[in-house]
C-alpha cells in the first residue's frame, strides 16, 4: 500500500534545496541522490571521508580506495574532496552538513529514534548514526510505516535501544509525510490513494490530523 | 632527516606481545594495514584488544585474527558482514564495545593531540551514555569520552618517505591519519616508500613526527567489499 521505496526517495528529494550539503544513510536514503533536481547544486557527504560523491563507477573503473559509507565503490564529482574520519565527524558534529537522511527501525512521537540494535537478534552497531542524529539540525527519516508483521513503526515510545533522543524532525513513509511536534506526529501529506483512516490505523503514537491533509506530489 | 625506515614487516612489528592494545586504521576493508595484520596472524599473539572501526570480513582483514581467536576484545562502531565475529560475540567468547563512529575518531584524535577527554552529544540518552559523566553546554546535554590508550597503532598510507611522512589516497584515508601518534608506537605501511625529499612538503597529510616505523608492504590485495557499478549507455 502507498509508495514504493523509490517513491519515498523521490518525495524526500523534494526536501533537498540548492546549496545543501547532504548526508545520506544506507538503504532508501541512498536512492534520494537519483531524484534530486539537476538544476540545483548539492553535494553529498559520506562519513567515511568524501564530499562530492558521484554515481557508481562504470564497470572496470572501480577503485578499492574510493568507497562510500556502505562500502560500495563510487566515483567523485567536480569539486570533491577527501578527508579523515575526525574531520568528517567534525563536519557533522559542527553542523556544517545541512540535511541528514537516514533509515529507522522505530521512531517515537517525541522524535526519539532506534535503528542500531535488536537485543538478542541483531547487533551490527551504530556506525555514524549516533553522531549524526545527536548533532544534525535537520533530520529526515525514510522508512516503511509498518514492519513486516504489519505493526506500526511510529510509536508512543521506542521499544528498541535508542540511537538518539528527540532528534527526528520529519518522517517520510510509504503512507505519509509527518512532522514531529510537541504534541506528536503531525500529518502533513498522504500518499496517493491512501486515506487518513489508513494512516491512523498504522500509527501507534499520537497523531495530529489537520482538517485538510493534501495528497503528496512526487 | 630522522630515518624511520625499517626493512620488513617483521622488523616493524618487533615488540608486539600478548595482551596488548592496538589501533588499526581502515574503514571496512578500505585502507587497512594488510601486511601488519598478516604478520600479527603469523606471530599468533593472543588476548589482544583491537580498536578499529570495523572487524573485517570472515576471511580478510581483522577477520583473520578473529578466526584464530587472537582477539579478546574489539572496540568498533560497526561489525556487520562477519559471521565468525557474530558467533564469537553471541557466545560470549569475544568482548565487544560498540561506540559511535565520530566518537571513535575523536578518541583517536584526542590521544594523538594530548587531550585526555572531551564532551560530545553523540550517544547521550542511549546505552552508550550510561554511566558516563554528562554536562549541558548551550542547553544541550553531552557525555564525557576519553582518549584511547594503545601500545601500537597500525596504519596504512598510499605513499610515504623515509622520514615517516605520509600521503593517503581517496577514502582509504579514513581513520589512518587520526591513529598516527595515538599509540605508543605507530607503524605505517605504505604502497610506495620513497627517499626523503621525494614528497612535496605542501602535500604531506601526516608529518613523520607521528610515525616511529615505516615500511613498504610486500603486496596489497585491496579487496572490494561491495563492488557496485553502473552500465555504460
Amino acid at each position: 500500500m502507498g509508495l514504493t521505496k523509490e517513491q519515498i526517495a523521490q518525495r524526500i528529494a523534494k526536501e533537498v534545496k540548492d546549496g545543501y550539503y547532504v548526508n545520506l544513510g544506507i538503504g532508501i536514503p541512498t536512492l534520494v541522490a537519483n531524484y534530486v533536481r539537476d538544476d540545483i547544486s548539492v553535494e553529498f557527504q559520506s562519513e567515511n571521508g568524501v564530499l562530492g560523491m558521484g554515481p557508481f563507477p562504470f564497470e572496470g573503473k572501480e577503485d578499492a580506495d574510493i568507497i562510500n559509507a556502505g562500502k560500495q565503490t563510487i566515483t567523485t564529482l567536480k569539486g570533491a574532496s577527501f578527508f579523515d574520519s575526525a574531520l568528517s565527524f567534525g563536519m557533522i558534529r559542527g553542523q556544517h552538513v545541512d540535511l541528514t537522511i537516514l533509515g529507522a527501525m522505530e521512531v517515537a512521537d517525541n522524535g526519539d529514534i532506534a535503528n542500531w540494535k535488536i537485543p538478542g537478534k541483531m547487533v551490527k552497531g551504530m556506525g555514524g548514526a549516533m553522531d549524526l542524529v545527536a548533532s544534525a539540525e535537520n533530520i529526515i527519516v525514510a522508512m516503511m510505516h509498518t514492519n513486516r508483521a504489519g505493526e506500526s513503526k511510529l510509536l508512543k515510545e521506542c521499544s528498541l535501544p535508542l540511537t538518539g533522543v528527540k532528534c527526528v524532525k520529519k518522517i517520510v513513509t510509504n503512507l505519509a509525510v509527518l512532522e514531529i511536534t510537541s504534541e506528536g506526529f503531525k500529518l502533513l501529506e498522504r500518499a496517493p490513494g491512501v486515506s487518513v483512516a489508513e494512516i491512523k490505523e498504522a500509527t501507534q503514537g499520537r497523531l495530529i490530523v489537520p482538517n485538510e491533509v493534501p495528497e503528496m506530489t512526487l | 632527516m630522522i630515518n624511520k625506515k625499517v626493512a620488513s614487516v617483521k622488523e616493524a612489528l618487533k615488540g608486539v606481545t600478548d595482551n596488548m592494545t592496538f589501533l588499526l586504521g581502515g574503514f571496512g576493508l578500505c585502507g587497512i594495514p594488510e601486511n601488519a595484520i598478516q604478520r600479527l596472524v603469523e606471530l599468533n599473539i593472543k588476548n589482544l584488544t583491537c580498536i578499529s572501526n570495523n572487524a573485517g570480513v570472515d576471511d580478510f582483514g581483522l577477520g583473520l585474527l578473529l578466526q584464530k581467536k587472537q582477539i579478546k576484545k574489539m572496540i568498533s562502531s560497526y561489525v556487520g558482514e562477519n559471521d565468525e565475529f557474530e558467533r564469537q560475540m553471541l557466545s560470549g567468547e569475544l568482548e565487544v564495545e560498540l561506540i559511535p563512529q565520530g566518537t571513535l575518531a575523536e578518541r583517536c584524535r584526542a590521544a594523538q593531540a594530548g587531550i585526555p577527554a572531551f564532551y560530545t552529544p553523540a550517544g547521550y540518552g542511549t546505552e552508550v551514555g550510561e554511566g558516563k559523566e554528562s554536562r549541558v553546554f548551550n542547553g544541550k546535554p553531552h557525555i564525557l569520552e576519553h582518549a584511547f590508550e594503545a601500545d601500537f597503532a597500525f596504519v596504512k598510507a598510499w605513499k610515504g618517505d623515509e622520514a615517516g611522512n605520509l600521503v593517503f589516497k581517496g577514502t582509504a584515508r579514513n581513520f589512518n591519519p587520526v591513529m598516527c601518534g595515538a599509540g605508543k608506537i605507530t607503524v605505517a605501511e605504505v604502497e610506495e616508500l620513497l627517499p626523503a625529499g621525494s614528497l612535496d612538503p605542501n602535500e604531506i597529510h601526516i608529518p613523520g613526527i607521528f610515525v616511529q616505523r615505516i615500511f613498504q608492504g610486500e603486496r596489497y590485495e585491496k579487496r572490494i567489499e561491495q563492488r557496485t557499478v553502473r552500465k555504460r549507455v
